[in-house]
């Protein structure tokens, strides 16, 4: 089942499934945030937003809202 | 292979691959920053050590850091436009030296694939080999060599190790790589080949492949896109054709290009990466992080080492400010001894040299400033602070990356301008750059610390908190308060609708390079010295010549007194009261008076009206206007017990007291927000690249230096506290 990347915990992975935009921000796209790509969750900053990613190997902050927006299933 | 001689050579990657490491080895002290037109992107270029003899020097240019070449942001466009040659007055380089971050190879050969497509000849360096071993990442240069078809070149910048190697692969073997064939989904592909088809018939010249990086990118991109519609209008109008028709069946077109390129790169890194460590093991980086961005010390260490850099800004400047002051006053003793009395020498000592002392004065406290941002730029920490302060900067519309441009404003507004440099969204950078001049800066400490000192009083609440140090608080507060409300209202009224982003790497932790720190520490302390200089100085001769001008014959009375005065003291006296006269009649003596129908009813003047326009150059200018329309001598200070008293003596013809504690809190406040400060106006003007944002800026806090005043006056008196 799909969930949004946002409702990932620290310490959870999940694969990106799509994105709830049809047209989602092409700077995460760059970054290699695709369908099919592997993201964990490493940690909230620490007023809990935002988000500190590991996508392929390096570290990515996301704000929770931006996170909302990519459908993730948990791996 | 490499047919012509190269003559120039681009440095790209993404940021924090160590380029700029590089680029200082490989020019040595042979370095020019400057900016490209119209933008405040610098561009950094220096010559190939020891080129040019005998030959032609080989000019070297270190391009913005970017992770993609589609331009959204000023730097990825800058990148794209040096290129492919579209920036005026640049000509393409001959070879390009793709710097790419051995511990993070799949998402940095994104980039490269995108630079191999323009079809320049290339070599890859392969930087933090060191960094990539101590992880355990083993990369097989050969097989990638092979796969991208051009020289991969191993380095360790940082410790000085491949530098020759590079250097020698960009001038001899940097070829142009054959066509990559990274996949595309079918009925995308449909359509490019489509859109290839007009562009190929407007514009023949295009490579094939070059083509094809041109349609992906006009695809994505309206600014790329926009730039056909006078060369290529076909191709313009088959663009737009071509989105409708793929957003009317759902294509994810935008997603096209950028997973076609990881459907190439990823199998290539997993082929050519070996890891010897174990899956789970956390790195230093890591574990660095389990701390400085952990839920409790995150915010404790943040906060300690904000605390180290003010004192560092407020304590360590100090000697160097002094001597400073101290060195304009004996150059200017100088001037005066060797120069003839008369107009030039005035011009000399009171207009252009106070104009130098006004520029170079916050010099130390903007070196130590810049010092400690650099380091934290250079370490990486600078992204976790904006990491940690994001969620509540952003309640008012700003940026966990506006924390340190607003806190930088403390010593100066002047170097926390130039810190909102490194906010990735333009909305956020001018929103911040607009609100960081009320904080409260150093410069208003010298008027704040006078009127304080003046009218109020030393005692305290319950013999703790002191009535001053409470009065000075405050001012701090209203101050920042105020920058919070006026980015609020920015961000929901003026920029509303525009989404802002914190897409932002956390790039793994770094020793900083002292060095390098160092030399961008003096460079952009230039960038302020020079540009922000030349306004500063020309507006400090104006503002003295109106104080100076028109000259005036002193009242016979005076005259009398001064040629009847015997001691030493009485001349002095004299020679105050008449330089106060003088500069009562002087054009700001003029304004002054000119002004006071609109600034008396906030309690002021002509005189402190003359003063505040005196005091338009520099905010503590006031200080010694005030001096000298009160006669207690030009040089008295904030701290002269004459000019506290000569200023509390002081009596409307009616006799009541010009000053009173109602008069001198409407003054501060109106210091608290009033942009009386060139030296912001003139860099706000160059960082934002015009002059309507600076207006705007001076405009908004006129207005609330003038209804606060107001209000604070107003009431005061409604209340009988006049």
């Amino acid at each position: 089942m799909s969930l949004k990347l946002d409702q990932l915990k620290p310490g959870e992975t999940g694969r990106i499934d799509g994105f709830t935009d049809a047209s989602p921000s092409v700077r995460l796209l760059e970054l290699g945030l695709l369908p099919g790509t592997q993201v964990e969750v490493v940690r909230l900053a620490p007023l809990g937003d935002p988000m500190d990613l590991k996508v392929r190997g390096f570290h990515v902050s996301l704000r929770k809202s931006e996170a909302a927006c990519i459908l993730v299933s948990r791996a | 292979m490499q047919a012509v001689a190269v003559r120039k050579i681009a440095l790209a990657g993404n940021p924090n691959v160590g380029k700029t490491v590089l680029f200082n080895a490989l020019t040595g002290a042979n370095q020019k920053v400057a900016n490209y037109p119209g933008v405040t992107v610098e561009r950094k270029s220096g010559r190939l050590k020891d080129s040019g003899q005998g030959g032609q020097p080989v000019e070297i240019i270190d391009l913005p850091g970017c992770y993609s070449l589609n331009p959204r942001s000023i730097d990825e466009r800058i990148a794209h436009d040096v290129l492919v040659g579209a920036m005026p007055g640049e000509a393409p380089p001959d070879a390009v030296v793709c710097v790419v971050d051995a511990t993070n190879l799949e998402r940095n050969l994104y980039l490269v694939t995108q630079v191999l497509d323009l079809g320049l000849p290339c070599v890859l360096a392969l930087n933090m080999t060191d960094a990539a071993e101590a992880a355990g990442i083993e990369i097989d240069i050969a097989a990638l060599s092979e796969a991208l078809g051009i020289p991969v070149i191993p380095l360790a910048a940082r410790l000085g190790r491949g530098i020759a190697d590079v250097r020698e692969a960009a001038l001899e073997r940097a070829v142009v790589a054959p066509p990559i064939d990274w996949p595309v989904r079918e009925d995308v592909e449909e359509e490019v080949a489509k859109l290839s088809a007009v562009l190929s018939a407007e514009r023949p010249e295009l490579s094939d492949r070059r083509r094809r990086f041109e349609v992906f990118a006009a695809l994505v991109s309206d600014v790329l896109l926009e730039t056909w519609q006078e060369r290529a209008p076909e191709f313009h109008a088959a663009v737009q054709d071509a989105r409708h028709r793929m957003n009317a069946y759902s294509v994810p077109y935008q997603m096209a290009e950028t997973m076609g390129r990881y459907g190439w790169v990823s199998p290539l890194a997993h082929r050519v990466i070996t890891t010897r460590k174990k899956v789970g093991e956390r790195s230093l980086s890591d574990k660095l992080d389990a701390v400085l961005i952990h839920r409790i010390w995150g915010p404790v260490l943040f906060a300690a080492l904000l605390v180290v850099i003010f004192q560092a800004v407020f304590t360590w400047a100090v000697p160097a400010m002094d001597f400073i002051e101290w060195a304009v006053n004996e150059t200017g003793a100088g001037i005066r001894a060797v120069m003839p009395d008369g107009i030039l020498e005035d011009v000399m000592v009171e207009g252009a040299l106070t104009g130098v002392g006004n520029v170079i004065i916050f010099l130390p406290q903007i070196l130590i400033l810049f010092f400690f941002l650099g380091l934290m730029e250079d370490t990486g920490y600078m992204a976790r602070s904006a990491f940690i302060m994001d969620r509540a900067m952003r309640r008012f519309g700003l940026s966990g990356a506006s924390v340190v441009p607003m806190l930088s404003a403390y010593a100066c507004a002047v170097p926390g301008i130039m810190a909102a440099r490194t906010l990735p969204e333009e909305r956020d950078r001018i929103i911040t750059i607009m609100v960081v001049p009320l904080q409260g800066c150093s410069a208003r400490l010298p008027v704040y610390v006078l009127f304080i000192g003046a009218f109020i009083p030393a005692g305290t609440y319950f013999g703790v908190i002191g009535y001053q140090s409470l009065a000075m608080t405050s001012l701090y507060f209203l101050g920042t308060g105020m920058a919070f409300v006026a980015a609020w209202v920015l961000s929901r009224f003026v920029f509303k609708g525009e989404g802002s982003s914190f897409v932002m790497e956390l790039p793994p932790y770094r020793l900083p390079q002292i060095k390098m720190v160092l030399r961008r520490m003096v460079d952009r302390s230039k960038v302020f010295v020079v540009r922000a200089g030349r306004i500063i100085f020309g507006l400090s001769i104006l503002l003295w010549i109106l104080a100076a001008y028109p000259k005036s014959d002193l009242p016979a009375d005076l005259e009398a007194r001064m040629a009847a005065a015997t001691t030493a003291e009485q001349v002095e006296t004299l020679q105050n009261e008449a330089s106060a006269w003088r500069t009562s009649q002087s054009y700001i003596g003029r304004f002054g008076r000119a002004l006071e129908p609109v600034m008396a009813p906030l309690g002021f003047d002509w005189k402190i009206s003359a003063g505040i326009v005196a005091s338009f150059a520099a905010r503590e200018v006031i200080v010694s206007a005030l001096a000298t329309i009160y006669s207690a001598g030009a040089d008295a200070d904030e701290e002269s017990l004459a000019l506290r008293d000569a200023i509390k003596a002081d009596t409307y013809p009616d006799g009541t007291p010009v000053f009173t504690p109602l008069v001198a809190v409407s003054l501060m406040v109106f210091f608290v927000f009033a942009l009386q400060c060139m030296s912001t106006l003139a860099i706000a003007r160059r960082e934002l690249n015009s002059w309507f944002w600076p207006v705007v800026m001076w405009v908004y806090m006129f207005g609330l230096a003038y209804l606060f005043s107001l209000a604070i006056y107003q009431g005061g008196l409604a209340l009988g506290l006049g």
